[in-house]
């Protein structure tokens, strides 16, 4: 299963785990199988069907241009960090 | 001097030297066009209306008398532009709401903050347009200001957006409120981190808000024509980004405008919004098609284009008595000016970045105050955070009575370890650069002596890599034209030609770069985020591979092998026993296909962050609270150094700005919100006499996330050396300033304090 880290506004869905495992082969099928186990994570990560704007998705430490449709295997690591681009 | 430590492999041919820059000739010349060179038949000229009120609503706008005044051909207000829905759009990697950009342009119901332009006149000349621009009647109702962060969000503070509400991830609090937004970074238990503490050191401090101070004032001229088509030249620092924002804001398709790009005086982030190009458009629309040309004036650019956040921040760090950091907490609290917007959310990815930390916490909030729109600046938010942060590191450091380059080294990030957003980094530079800063001549020299001070400081800045495009054509001399789509402000034309000369084997001089517009090369992101290099240069890389694969086959044609048999090296081209140079199967092309050309775009997914380590030794009259910079040595990881000559430009180019920020530049306002220091001789930026040389040392650790091993280099230069400074001024005369600029008043004010 592949590994997210939840990020820190959003860990009272969790109880306070910072880290979850979930099942899916790309980012909106993790968050999906969260969304089940703690209801209200799609909601706050996903706007419409996009990820949320501001948000951007890493996935093994490389930012993932598919967004939620990013291809995620069985031992990924997936953040979802700030975007930042800079001046 | 510069001085290189090279971790990196040798053998490249171009990279790593400094050949004469592309751009050298015509700038220093003076023949280099700028935004406001353009002249068109028919120019019109315009002129902004701009409040002279920091918050008021406006109640009714009377444009009859300037629209009657001869020679005026055109006169617009908000009501000029399509009125937007609050949405977030997604303009590149930002979010913008479109109906605050819109708002931005030509304000609608209220102005928020001085400067905020009302009306837009185009006439047959400046003069014109400024009389009839001042005819113009503004009703308002004026409101009571909100200038600072602590006030504006007081519970009965005054409101700037009714319907702003605080957001958090996805969720929304209820009632009307000035704070845009609250952010969280938080790994392991903070509590808990603290009591590991042996030591535990907690400052708060608050910075100015400080402009960009690039030399060349915004300027854009826009012609429309009869069929709808636009196109803009202006001084920016992304000709897509311009016109992603204008079709945003005009609800234009974005192939009817075309950006021109010109050379640019400067931008320092605050290029990357539109402020000017839309109002050009609007009217030469309105005046039957004539071209506008619109530019600012010093005052107009200090008053309402984008500087960056004054702030308040609060740091709170442990260290355990062997000296590892155990815990570290932060509140940062940034001012976005007049919409939601401010860089505090990679203030936060900077602030303790630099260390490995088991236990933090940090807290951000973006909030609205009547000033003008914040917008980036060089490593948006980092230098306020570092100065915050790198202040307390020096304390602690100083109470465990550890050298604070060897506590750094004690608690620096490397390979593998996480951030605290919780991503772990690839091969990053921070402990060889400390090493060097340890090793300087500098840093080994004896203590600078009474009233003197040598101070250090770290930091961080993640880069960027985002979209690049270019495009290259062999000419039948062997010669290369390479067309880039990415603006030049440091040198990139050349830094990238080299990239692709060094991918052909080929000498630097043998290819020659033309910045294109936006209908001329596929979408570029604009110069930011220390990218242009790193990413433009991939894709010239990439277009070199491909010319590399054209031009075997056509030698494997006149040969009659596969492209398979031919090899390539040297400038030459092989296949038993034929040879050909580059130049000799270049003359060859027409007769076996014609030209060879190829283009190329990338969009990295990893980009090699930057650390800098930067050491000053300052002198600090205690009379008079003047500080003077001594001595001043800059360090970073450049990844691998194009060319050496430009990132030692940008170590001490940053390091100038940072000085600046340090001891003189704030924006300063009265009690109504009106900005009183909008010119250069009453807002003080460092000029020559001010600074020593800064000595350069350029560490390269190449990046795994690039051909060529390059990492950014741009910005995170600035980040250190407010903090650098401050701990500098704390050697010298045993107080800790807390509060930027470190002005001569408050240092007196300091050392009386201390008196007392």
């Amino acid at each position: 299963m592949a590994s997210v880290w939840i990020p820190a506004l959003l860990r009272s869905l969790t109880g306070g785990q910072a880290t979850v495992s979930a099942t899916g082969t790309s980012v909106l099928a993790l968050i999906d199988d969260l969304d089940t186990r703690y209801p209200g994570l799609r909601a706050r990560l996903v706007d419409g069907d996009r990820l949320r704007p501001g948000l951007a998705v890493v996935v093994d430490g490389k930012t993932g241009r598919l967004r939620l449709r990013e291809p995620v295997a069985e031992a990924s690591e997936v953040h979802f960090v700030a975007t930042i681009s800079g001046g | 001097m510069t001085q290189t430590e090279k971790t990196s492999r040798p053998g490249f041919r171009v990279i790593g030297s400094s050949p004469l820059r592309q751009d050298g000739v015509e700038k220093v010349t003076g023949r280099a066009r700028f935004g406001a060179d353009i002249h068109l038949p028919g120019l019109l000229i315009g002129a902004v209306l701009r409040s002279p009120h920091a918050h008021a609503r406006i109640l009714a706008i009377d444009t009859s008398a300037a629209a009657a005044y001869p020679g005026v051909k055109a006169v617009v207000t908000a009501l000029d532009l399509p009125e937007l829905e609050s949405k977030i759009a997604d303009i590149g990697e930002a979010s913008i709401n479109q109906r605050y950009q819109s708002n931005n342009i030509l304000a609608r119901d209220k102005v928020l903050y001085f400067g905020h332009a009302v009306a837009a006149v185009a006439a047959v000349n400046g003069h014109v347009a400024e009389a009839a621009a001042a005819l113009i009647k503004v009703d308002y109702e004026v409101l009571p200001p909100v200038l600072d962060v602590r006030a504006a969000m007081a519970p009965d503070a005054p409101i700037l957006l009714e319907e702003l509400r605080t957001a958090e991830l996805g969720d929304h609090g209820t009632g009307p409120t000035n704070v845009a937004a609250h952010l969280l970074l938080e790994t392991g238990d903070i509590a808990r981190g603290f009591e590991a503490a042996a030591v535990v050191v907690e400052r708060a401090f608050t910075t100015a808000m400080v402009h960009q101070g690039y030399i060349e004032p915004h300027a854009a001229t826009a012609q429309v024509e009869a069929d709808g088509q636009v196109t803009i030249w202006c001084s920016t620092q992304g000709t897509f980004g311009v016109r992603e924002q204008v079709a945003s804001i005009l609800r234009l398709p974005l192939s009817r405008i075309r950006v021109v790009p010109l050379e640019i005086g400067g931008g320092f982030g605050g290029k990357n919004n539109v402020y000017l190009e839309p109002l050009a458009v609007l009217l030469s629309r309105k005046s039957g098609f004539r071209p506008v040309k619109l530019t600012m004036s010093r005052k107009d650019v200090l008053a309402a284009t984008g500087p960056t956040s004054g702030s308040v921040i609060t740091v709170k760090l442990g260290a355990d008595a062997a000296g590892k950091l155990t815990a570290a907490q932060a509140t940062l609290i940034y001012e976005a000016g007049a919409y939601p917007g401010s860089p505090v959310g990679s203030a936060m990815d900077v602030i303790f970045t630099p260390y490995r930390i088991p236990h933090v916490r940090i807290d951000g909030y973006d909030v609205v105050v009547n000033k003008p729109h914040t917008a980036a600046y060089r490593a948006p938010g980092g230098t306020n955070a570092a100065f915050a942060a790198e202040s307390v590191v020096d304390e602690l450091s100083e109470r465990l009575g550890l050298d604070p380059i060897a506590f750094r080294l004690l608690n620096g990030v490397h390979e593998g370890n996480r951030k605290v957003d919780g991503v772990a980094f690839e091969r990053i530079g921070l402990l060889e650069t400390l090493e060097a800063a340890q090793s300087t001549a500098h840093y080994r020299a004896a203590a600078p002596g009474r009233h003197r001070g040598r101070g250090v400081a770290a930091g961080f800045w993640g880069n960027y890599g985002g979209k690049s495009s270019a495009s290259a054509s062999v000419n039948a001399d062997g010669t290369i034209s390479l067309i880039e789509g990415s603006v030049d402000i440091g040198g990139s034309r050349t830094s990238i030609a080299m990239q692709l000369a060094e991918t052909l084997e080929l000498p630097i001089e043998t290819v020659r770069t033309t910045i294109a517009d936006t209908d001329s090369i596929g979408e570029t992101e604009g110069t930011y985020g220390s990218r242009t290099t790193f990413a433009t240069g991939w894709a010239a890389y990439e277009v070199g591979q491909k010319l590399k694969v054209g031009l075997k086959e056509r030698a494997a044609h006149l040969w009659g092998v596969t492209a398979a048999d031919v090899d390539y090296a040297d400038g030459v081209f092989r296949s038993g026993a034929e040879h050909m140079t580059f130049a000799g199967l270049a003359a060859q092309m027409d007769g076996t296909g014609g030209p060879v050309v190829a283009s190329a775009s990338v969009q990295p997914s990893s980009w090699g962050p930057g650390f800098a380590v930067h050491i000053v030794d300052v002198e600090v009259d205690p009379e008079t609270g003047k500080v003077d910079i001594l001595r001043y040595t800059a360090l970073q990881d450049a990844g691998k150094a194009v060319y050496p000559d430009y990132v030692a430009g940008q170590m001490q180019g940053g390091a100038a700005q940072g000085i600046g920020w340090a001891l003189h530049e704030e924006f300063i306002y009265d009690g109504q919100g009106r900005l009183l220091n909008a010119n250069w001789l009453d807002y003080r930026m460092p000029v020559s006499l001010d600074l020593p040389f800064i000595e350069t040392v350029i560490v390269e650790v190449p990046s795994p996330s690039h051909p060529y091993g390059v990492r950014g280099v741009g910005e995170v230069p600035i980040v250190p050396p407010a903090a650098a400074v401050a701990n500098a001024i704390y050697r010298a005369i045993g107080v800790r300033l807390t509060e930027l600029p470190m002005s001569p008043g408050r240092i007196v004010a300091a050392l009386r304090a201390q008196d007392r």
